[in-house]
């Protein structure tokens, strides 16, 4: 009836996840008891869980990836103290556990915090910059985002029913194998994998299709806000990229599930195969989390250094060859494979070249500054701490990048100190940058300065000590995933590393303050312009937070930096113009479609994790019937009076200009 | 004259002004772009397979080759099917163009009976392939063999079970702009499995064969 769902499967005999579960449980049923009991349920459920509005579902995609940072950190706190103690030591986490909790610390930060970080921001800002109403596809958008959170929910039930995978956060065959895992860890992680991956598929589609097709007006390519751009690039690199980790993780599943053999070590099975197909799509996915952020650096040091961003078109052009080269670099995951000289020499090559363009961003950002009236607010604060830290990052890479180099390297704590200098300095630096300078965007009111840059050091010092002791013991020769160790010499290097676990920790305490504070005092902090940084594109030339619609008239774009350009004219010509006439507005209407479909999506994944086939076959008969249901509506628009979007201008239009004539003429 | 209208008048002298962008494109050209990128990804996906199979073509761990088990007439006639089923759905296509409902539902229901005639051919030569000892298990080379063949054949299966959706709606609400979207959507899909089909036909089964 249950499949191999048994009462074995809750770890009683454990208590460190035992307790961490019963904590989040009962956090979350506080919480649903609180929303019931305040009466909260149905503006959640119109105004959130079913709402197709893709500011809601940006906002969604950044709270679920808040949420998930906190889940992943709690288990980087545990392996820093684990590797602190465990010198000639057990420890305090039994191996299974400890190879449990590295796994699911690299799964839920890239799959979980970094994706739907950086996807959350570009469904937020995009269609804003883009001068549009809302993006390609608004019910696909909410199914995107609900079918992410149903693989985040499904890698923390594996907390406290079952198992997490052992195996690193790239499950490597045979160890995936059923001989070798047997258990239902890997089965959660490719389940979750699976259906998040869907939703990130149409995440991407529905981005290239909204900055492809769906333009304000004037809005040329080449006049495209930076982060449109690379929105673009990225969201190309999902299309193409994720599929290939469906097939990947599909062909594991059939492996484990119906005794195939892709990845096997008998019957003709070649396990170097995933290796390479799981990095075709792992290379690609490190730009598409990276170019993102470089689309919020450009935006960000334009902005603060009053000045257009310095070569747009080579940026454009330094995206887009990223956007390629990124296919062509995957084989220096695995140089010791033992491909031959030539064959690694090649893509040795290809590595360092890909660094060209991203050197040739950040001249363009450091000429944008030269020469600017620099304010450094927080987000430029990220941007300039990114700078840094990136550069070192970017130069250890092209050190790994060195094929004989690389076999000293591989798999040591050196490897492990690369990826995180460019992923948290790069990526979620700019995921910080990007919540700080949007959040007034999001929510009407700007998050505390003071707050906003206690936490940006304590991150950026943190940093430094927890990593850089790392690429000490690299090259000392400590391999990665270690869950004790007997060489005096790394000791030292691991408890500063330690230190540093510390320090972000106090930097995470310090931005949860930030949000709780700001919220208090969100009256004092409240934008009432819509345009709180003197903004350049087109997000700020709307209220804060905008209207459903976004903009009451489409805006005319003349050139780069098209709002920046509006805010000139208006002060040229005295005031901005008031006789504009008010039309109605068609708008999607919200749908469950999303909310219901990810709820088939977690029964059939949670079913197929632990073979409990009836219950797959309800969950997928749900799933198409939802879309039956969803495609058999009569109405999926509703009107919004050319009065109403009327009313809600005007009062912005007259704060906005009494900003505009307050800054005095140009 | 202002130095803006000079600049433009200079343009256009030199014939380098910019034609501006006109705007967002109406939904019909949105949702077909939408969804012929989604045919692209689906490509990348069938094309992930394809490279297992080429990889594992050769590694038959001791067992059969694909030389001892195609029925080339079998996969001929399963061709045929598919491909006239193309042109039935073609013909649906038009009878939506033109707004007939009757002709609409008959090339659907052709469509239909090709699409579920070639999935009744493909089911018996896997099910006569594992009767014979030779299924995915046995070897490397039949494991993507039946991966390959049979994500193509659960796209077909996902397209009928579309298609019989399609002639629902149609006939529930008949021709509505969005059904109407929907309906152009069902027929990149289902030409784009032709074309999946040209490719596992001439790699797998023609190259297979001569090996």
């Amino acid at each position: 009836m249950l499949g191999k769902l048994t009462w074995a499967a809750i770890p009683f005999d454990q208590p460190i996840p035992l307790v961490a579960g019963g904590v989040v449980l009962v956090a979350i049923l506080a919480v649903l008891v609180w929303v019931v009991v305040k009466g909260h349920l149905p503006y959640l459920w119109d105004e959130w869980i079913t709402s197709v509005d893709h500011k809601r579902i940006g906002v969604m995609y950044v709270l679920l990836a808040s949420v998930m940072l906190l889940r992943g950190f709690s288990d980087a706190i545990m392996m820093r103290a684990q590797q602190a103690v465990a010198f000639q030591a057990p420890g305090f986490l039994p191996p299974e556990h400890y190879n449990q909790i590295f796994s699911a610390h690299g799964t839920i930060m890239i799959f979980f915090v970094a994706m739907p970080f950086v996807i959350g921001l570009m469904n937020l800002v995009v269609p804003l910059q883009l001068g549009v109403r809302d993006v390609a596809f608004p019910t696909l958008n909410s199914v995107g985002f609900w079918l992410t959170a149903t693989g985040a929910l499904l890698v923390n039930v594996s907390l406290v029913v079952g198992e997490f995978a052992r195996t690193g956060w790239l499950p490597y065959p045979p160890l995936s194998e059923l001989t070798y895992s047997p258990g239902v860890g890997v089965d959660y992680y490719l389940w979750s994998l699976e259906i998040s991956g869907i939703g990130t598929l149409v995440a991407g589609i529905n981005l290239v299709t909204t900055v492809l097709k769906i333009r304000t007006k004037g809005m040329n390519y080449l006049r495209m806000p930076m982060f449109c751009w690379t929105t673009l690039a990225s969201n190309l690199l999902i299309i193409a990229a994720f599929p290939i980790l469906t097939a990947t993780l599909a062909m594991l599943i059939l492996d484990r599930y119906l005794g195939f053999h892709f990845f096997t070590n008998e019957a003709g099975g070649n396990m170097m195969m995933f290796m390479n197909l799981i990095w075709a799509w792992g290379h690609p996915e490190v730009y598409i989390l990276v170019l993102p952020a470089f689309g919020i650096f450009s935006e960000v040091v334009s902005t603060f250094s009053g000045k257009p961003l310095f070569g747009y078109r080579s940026m454009v052009l330094a995206t887009m060859a990223i956007c390629i080269i990124s296919f062509m670099v995957w084989l220096h995951h695995f140089f010791t494979m033992g491909a031959g000289p030539d064959v690694n020499a090649i893509f040795g090559i290809a590595s360092m070249i890909i660094a060209v363009p991203t050197g040739v961003k950040i001249y363009n950002w450091l000429f944008t500054m030269y020469g600017g009236r620099i304010r450094f607010s927080t987000p430029m604060l990220w941007s300039i701490g990114f700078m840094v830290t990136f550069i070192i990052g970017g130069l250890t890479g092209v050190l790994v990048a060195v094929p004989p180099a690389d076999f000293l390297l591989h798999n040591s704590l050196f490897l492990v100190a690369h990826f995180h200098n460019v992923i948290i300095g790069g990526v979620l630096f700019g995921a910080f940058a990007g919540y700080t300078y949007w959040f007034p965007k999001a929510f009407g009111f700007k998050l505390h300065e003071g707050l906003g840059k206690a936490a940006f050091w304590f991150w950026l010092v943190g940093f430094y000590v927890a990593f850089f002791p790392l690429y000490a013991v690299g090259f000392l020769g400590m391999t990665r995933r270690m869950q004790h160790y007997d060489v005096a010499e790394w000791r030292p290097w691991l408890l500063l590393a330690s230190v540093g676990a510390v320090l972000i920790l106090i930097g995470i305490i310090f931005q949860i303050a930030q949000l709780v504070v700001s919220i208090r005092d969100r009256e004092e902090l409240r934008d009432h312009t819509g345009d709180p940084w003197d903004g350049r594109s087109l997000e700020w030339a709307t209220s804060s937070p905008p209207p459903v619609f976004n903009f009451a008239v489409l805006p005319d774009v003349r050139g780069e930096d098209a709002y920046w350009a509006q805010k000139v004219r208006a002060r040229q010509a005295g005031a901005a113009k008031s006789d504009i006439e008010y039309r109605p507005i068609e708008m999607p209407r919200n749908s469950p479609t999303g909310f219901v479909c990810a709820f088939f999506a977690t029964v059939t994944g949670f079913a197929l994790i632990w073979h409990i086939w009836w219950m797959v076959i309800a969950g997928l008969i749900g799933a198409f019937a939802t879309f039956v249901v969803f495609a058999w509506r009569d109405h999926d628009e509703y009107e919004i009076p050319a009065d109403e979007v009327a009313r809600i201008d005007r009062e912005n239009i007259s704060e906005r200009r009494d900003m505009i004539s307050a800054a005095g003429s140009v | 004259m202002s130095v803006t209208t000079m600049t433009q008048d200079l343009h256009q002298v030199r014939g380098l002004e910019v034609t501006d962008h006109p705007g967002p494109a109406p939904k019909r050209i949105v949702t077909a772009y939408g969804f012929w990128i989604f045919i692209l990804s689906d490509m990348v996906m069938f094309s992930c397979f394809f490279a297992a199979f080429a990889v594992l073509s050769g590694e038959t761990a001791g067992g059969p080759h694909g030389s001892e088990l195609f029925n080339l007439k079998n996969v001929a006639i399963e061709t045929g099917c598919l491909l006239l089923s193309s042109f039935t759905c073609g013909m649906a296509s038009i009878a939506a163009d033109v707004r007939n409902r009757l002709w609409f539902h008959v090339s659907m229901a052709v469509t239909c009976v090709l699409g579920l005639a070639f999935l009744f051919i493909e089911f018996r030569e896997f099910a006569d392939l594992v009767a014979r000892g030779a299924g995915p298990s046995r070897s490397a080379f039949l494991s993507s063999f039946f991966t390959l063949v049979g994500c193509h054949g659960l796209h077909v299966s996902a397209g009928v079970l579309w298609l019989l959706t399609m002639m629902a709606q149609v006939f529930a609400k008949g021709f509505r702009a969005d059904i109407l979207r929907r309906i152009l959507c069902f027929a990149l899909f289902w030409h784009a499995l032709d074309i999946i089909w040209v490719a596992v036909f001439s790699v797998v089964y023609l190259l297979g064969s001569a090996a």
